[in-house]
């Protein structure tokens, strides 16, 4: 019966951090200039990292497993929008500004 | 099967992300591509870990998850000193 649960948890897990991934993966090519192809960049590190990551841990076989799994987990959701930021950072930091900003500040104030 | 589903759809978005990398007009859109790319590279690893059986493949998606971090903020710093992008370095 747990077994059951747990294998349609996972399912659901599992499909919809792959959708998420794909949907992400479809953002980054088609959005149209950088700033917004963050977005799509950030969707699939952190959504259908963990969906995906979450959908294993609840079949995997030994605890140890689950463990390791875990650490992954806590890595990519520490790196991943530290990494987005620190982007995002140096790309304003070398004089980019959104394209689609239209709330009325300029990149020289 | 669904370790396959999950395996696929994760290398339609590492496709995806290869097309940005090729395609990106700055070097952020690159990095950015290049980020996603090794993120879904660990998820990868976990997926044919389950798929094929051996667990012990989850040390090399640990290792590869850390790894992905600092090769990018290496990347970012020597952006940051030096202009990769021809448009800005002036």
């Amino acid at each position: 019966m747990i077994l059951t649960i747990l294998t349609v948890v996972s399912w659901v897990l599992i499909l919809s951090g792959a959708f998420f991934s794909i949907i992400g993966g479809i953002g980054i090519v088609r959005f149209p200039e950088f700033f917004s192809r963050l977005h799509g960049g950030g969707i699939t590190d952190t959504m259908g990292a963990a969906l995906i990551v979450l959908g294993l841990i609840c079949l995997s076989p030994s605890i140890l497993v689950a463990i390791k799994l875990m650490m992954i987990l806590f890595f990519l959701l520490v790196t991943s929008p530290s990494s987005c930021h620190a982007l995002s950072n140096s790309a304003l930091a070398q004089g980019y500004w959104p394209e689609l900003d239209n709330t009325g500040k300029s990149k020289n104030k | 099967m669904i370790f396959l589903v999950a395996a696929i759809s994760i290398l339609i978005t590492m496709c995806l992300a290869l097309i940005r990398a090729m395609l990106g007009p700055t070097v952020f859109d690159r990095v950015l591509a290049l980020n996603m790319f090794g993120t879904k590279t660990v998820l990868l690893i976990c997926a044919i870990c389950f798929l094929t059986e051996r667990t012990d493949f989850l040390d090399l998606a640990l290792l590869y998850s850390l790894m992905n971090f600092i090769g990018m903020v290496a990347l970012l710093r020597f952006s940051h000193y030096t202009a990769l992008d021809k448009e800005v370095s002036q």
